[in-house]
């Protein structure tokens, strides 16, 4: 009976662009990529994209549970390298053989899960700023590894571990088998179940979700435990397929690619809301602008001057629909 | 400023043909009205009758879609905010619209602080000129004191000052009374009566006839887009104004009080809150109306805060069914059967940037999931919310920042309601909303005691407070002053003990 000062037409654009705006760029940059190198298409150069994200992509799904609950984890390379390492130490230890491998996988989950619950607690019982915090664990994790390393390289003795990073599965590498599986558990986690929607809640507004009865800082300490996770899983794929980690440029750079992906694919920084296919779209993104780059022999200098415009440039366009 | 020569016949403000639209619906229609210098000008209507939209025009925040605005008899074309308060408009916005981190001066001269030379900021001349507007507002604000730590009456105040600093020629006040207490509102109705001698025209708009009725000097209605009369208000009657904001006669707003069933649900003994709260002690029956008066900072909402577990308490005891129940959390209180819907609807109630479903089953979403949420359940739930509490949403999928005032609380009571609670914590549950649906709010609240819940109603509209609780607790700083029932339940009675007339001395 009254008139409603409803634009009803905003709503679906708005929404739009969180679910498929990320793949609407996605799909643009692949037809504009075939047209300008013959290469691009090519079965194997899609591959090679797809198996070069997968390492921060994977990082990337548990960080979109950080990022929309309102926090950053900023350490998530350094971890990348340290758990890493240890997973090949722990694989040493044991001999090499298959029994040591699988103990130096449930190692290295652990470690994840430690080193998530180290930036959980500082940030939920110590009440220090996300930010902060993991730029602290940043530099503690980068130097335990170079220490324990003497700054050199951890090298694995097995010969059958490699196997695991430089598999395939029908003719798909096994890294980015992990990170679509992974992704689809996350975005069934995500949207479907009571933690998925807390999360959400508690990036939307962490006052309204704890008067709501929701555990607000056991849903932001455990989004760390997520991302742990994750990273522990990167850790052990990177390490399988080099065979071994170097403590200095081991997931160097791991925390900007998988921030990059997460706010490419629609997440806002500030939280509240974001989708676990547009992180991975973002991640795909990121890898085909790292491959015209190359093949189209733009200098590697200048990718990194790239990949920050695409990222200011998705944050603007997001900013222009709010 | 009266002596300049502009306009004619002291019209400050004529608007020929304002209309606005927003893709293709018309929330304004064909506004024609003078408003005059130095008058009160009300402005009344329904949520999403338009007065927002109109004042928005005038205040440079829309552009008309059709139309021309003459300002002192010369046509002006008023792009934005910064074009209003060149040419003399000055809006004070419905939501507080303050930093927080600055304190009171710093907040009411920003972007137009005092300097000495060109860089160094003028601190004693601003804290002297700060004093002095808060001064003419009757508080006891102080200029130095941080925005964070201030009431929500008390920013409505310095929201207040800030507009008057630049001495407007028009002040458009959109319900500046909604979250103020009796007194505080009596100081603002006061002021405008002031800023009117003064020569300052004031356009206001309020859902509070009563205070409409008060200070007005004309009276616009306004219902879907379009006028329906602009009047004298001496001539109106609030009950003639309320005919025509909803274009047909009102039965009583209030229902048929229910009589409390007797056996005590809930009973508060010696509770205390360091700083906030005293000893408070009360019973609540089975479906029971409890009302809570007092003045804002009586310690009201903190109470409520007490009772779900968000404060906690330094003694006493909550026991509900006769047992002594540990509130820590808000989870406890649910477990417990309490729930709260919060005075802050945006800041605590709903998540605005969540759907209708998600926030219904915000609370209770243990219920709709084992390892999934059951989407199919969710949905069936919220669609029978909206058709339980009449909520107007495009659909169960929009975004509650796209619903107005009256849905969104209507969303919010649903989200409290669905766990199930036996005791129903209300904070001022109309602030803001239309009169029809502060009516289905109330009628809400009576199926609700009918069907056994008990409910404890916080609020500062004394007349909803006497219309519809069966007993009234008044608060005075922290504590109860003293318990009202039956026919001592009157606006003199609930006054004598908020401001300490009567009852104990605290």
């Amino acid at each position: 009976m009254n008139i409603r000062a409803i634009p009803k037409r905003v709503i679906p654009k708005r929404l739009d662009y969180e679910r498929f705006g990320s793949l609407y760029a996605l799909i643009l940059l692949f037809i504009v990529s075939s047209i300008a190198s013959p290469y691009f298409l090519q079965l194997q150069n899609i591959l090679n994209i797809l198996r070069q994200v997968s390492y921060t992509g994977i990082i990337a799904l548990g960080m979109t549970f950080v990022i929309i609950s309102g926090g950053i984890d900023l350490s998530v390379g350094s971890m990348t390298a340290l758990v890493g390492g240890i997973v090949i130490l722990t694989l040493n230890k044991f001999g090499g053989e298959i029994g040591a491998i699988i103990i130096a996988i449930v190692v290295g989950m652990l470690l994840g899960l430690v080193g998530g619950a180290a930036n959980g607690l500082i940030i939920t019982v110590g009440k220090v700023a996300p930010f902060v915090a993991t730029l602290g664990t940043m530099a503690i994790f980068r130097s335990l590894t170079l220490y324990v390393s003497n700054a050199g390289e951890f090298r694995s003795v097995s010969s059958i571990y490699p196997g695991l990073g430089m598999g395939d599965l029908l003719g798909i590498p096994v890294p980015v088998w992990i990170m679509l599986g992974l992704a689809v558990v996350f975005h069934i986690v995500l949207t479907r179940t009571r933690y998925g929607r807390y999360v959400c809640a508690v990036g939307s507004n962490e006052r309204v979700a704890r008067y709501a009865a929701i555990k607000t800082e056991v849903i932001r300490f455990t989004s760390y435990l997520v991302v742990g996770l994750t990273v522990a899983v990167s850790a052990v794929l990177l390490s399988s397929r080099l065979n071994s980690i170097s403590s200095t440029n081991a997931g160097l750079n791991f925390e900007l690619d998988a921030i990059a992906a997460v706010i490419i694919g629609g997440t806002p920084l500030t939280g509240g809301s974001g989708t676990i296919p547009g992180t991975v779209f973002g991640a795909i993104i990121l890898g085909i602008i790292n491959n015209m780059l190359n093949m189209l022999g733009v200098s590697p200098y200048l990718q990194g001057t790239v990949k920050g415009l695409v990222i200011i440039g998705a944050v603007l366009i997001q900013r222009k629909r709010r | 400023m009266q002596s300049r020569m502009d306009g004619m016949d002291g019209v400050i403000i004529k608007t020929a043909g304002i209309s606005k639209e927003f893709s293709g619906v018309y929330v304004l229609k064909d506004i024609n009205v003078e408003i005059r210098r130095g008058e009160i000008f009300g402005i009344v209507g329904e949520n999403g009758a338009g007065k927002s939209t109109f004042i928005k025009i005038l205040g440079g925040t829309y552009t008309p879609s059709e139309g021309q605005i003459l300002f002192e008899g010369r046509p002006v074309h008023i792009r934005d905010a910064g074009v209003a308060k060149r040419i003399g408009i000055a809006t004070i916005p419905q939501e507080v619209n303050l930093v927080g981190d600055l304190n009171v001066y710093e907040n009411i001269f920003l972007g137009n602080e005092y300097r000495v030379g060109a860089w160094l900021l003028d601190k004693k001349k601003m804290m002297s000129k700060a004093r002095e507007l808060l001064r003419d507002l009757h508080t006891d604000i102080a200029p130095d004191e941080r925005i964070d730590r201030l009431s929500v009456a008390q920013k409505r105040m310095v929201e207040i000052a800030k507009a008057i600093t630049h001495d407007p020629k028009v002040l458009i006040m959109d319900e500046p009374t909604a979250s103020l207490t009796q007194y505080e509102t009596d100081v603002l109705l006061n002021l405008m009566r002031h800023l009117k001698e003064r020569g300052v025209t004031v356009i206001f708009i309020s859902h509070r006839l009563k205070e409409v009725k008060r200070v007005c000097d004309r009276v616009m209605v306004l219902r879907d887009g379009e006028t329906v009369s602009v009047d004298s208000a001496r001539d109106l009657s609030e009950h003639e104004i309320a005919k025509r904001m909803v274009g047909r006669e009102l039965d009583t707003i209030f229902p048929e009080k229910v009589e409390a069933q007797g056996t005590t649900v809930l009973r508060v003994e010696g509770l205390s809150v360091r700083g906030v709260l005293h000893d408070v002690s009360f019973d609540l029956k089975k479906g029971e109306i409890l009302g809570f008066a007092g003045l804002i900072g009586a310690g009201r909402t903190e109470l409520a805060e007490a009772l779900i577990g968000v404060r906690r308490k330094t003694s006493g005891k909550i026991l509900a069914h006769g047992k002594e129940c540990v509130v820590n959390s808000p989870g406890d209180a649910i477990r417990h059967g309490i729930a709260y819907l919060s005075e802050d609807r945006q800041g605590i109630g709903i998540l605005t940037s969540f759907n209708l479903v998600a926030n219904t089953t915000l609370v209770s979403l243990g219920k709709y999931c084992r390892l999934l949420i059951n989407a199919r359940k969710e949905r069936e739930k919220a669609r029978f919310y909206v058709d339980a509490f009449n909520i107007k949403a495009p659909s169960i999928e929009t975004r509650l920042e796209f619903l107005s005032g009256g849905n969104q609380q209507k969303v919010s009571l649903a989200k409290s309601l669905d766990p199930g609670p036996e005791i129903f914590i209300l904070d001022e549950p109309t602030r803001g909303i239309d009169v029809n649906a502060k009516k289905e709010i109330y009628d809400f609240i009576r199926q609700l005691v009918m069907s056994g819940i008990s409910c404890i109603l916080i609020s500062s509209e004394l007349e909803e407070i006497i219309g519809i609780c069966s007993r009234v607790a008044v608060m005075r700083d922290g504590r109860i002053a003293g318990i009202l029932e039956g026919d001592r339940i009157c606006e003199e009675e609930i006054m004598y003990y908020a401001t300490g007339l009567k009852g104990r001395a605290s």
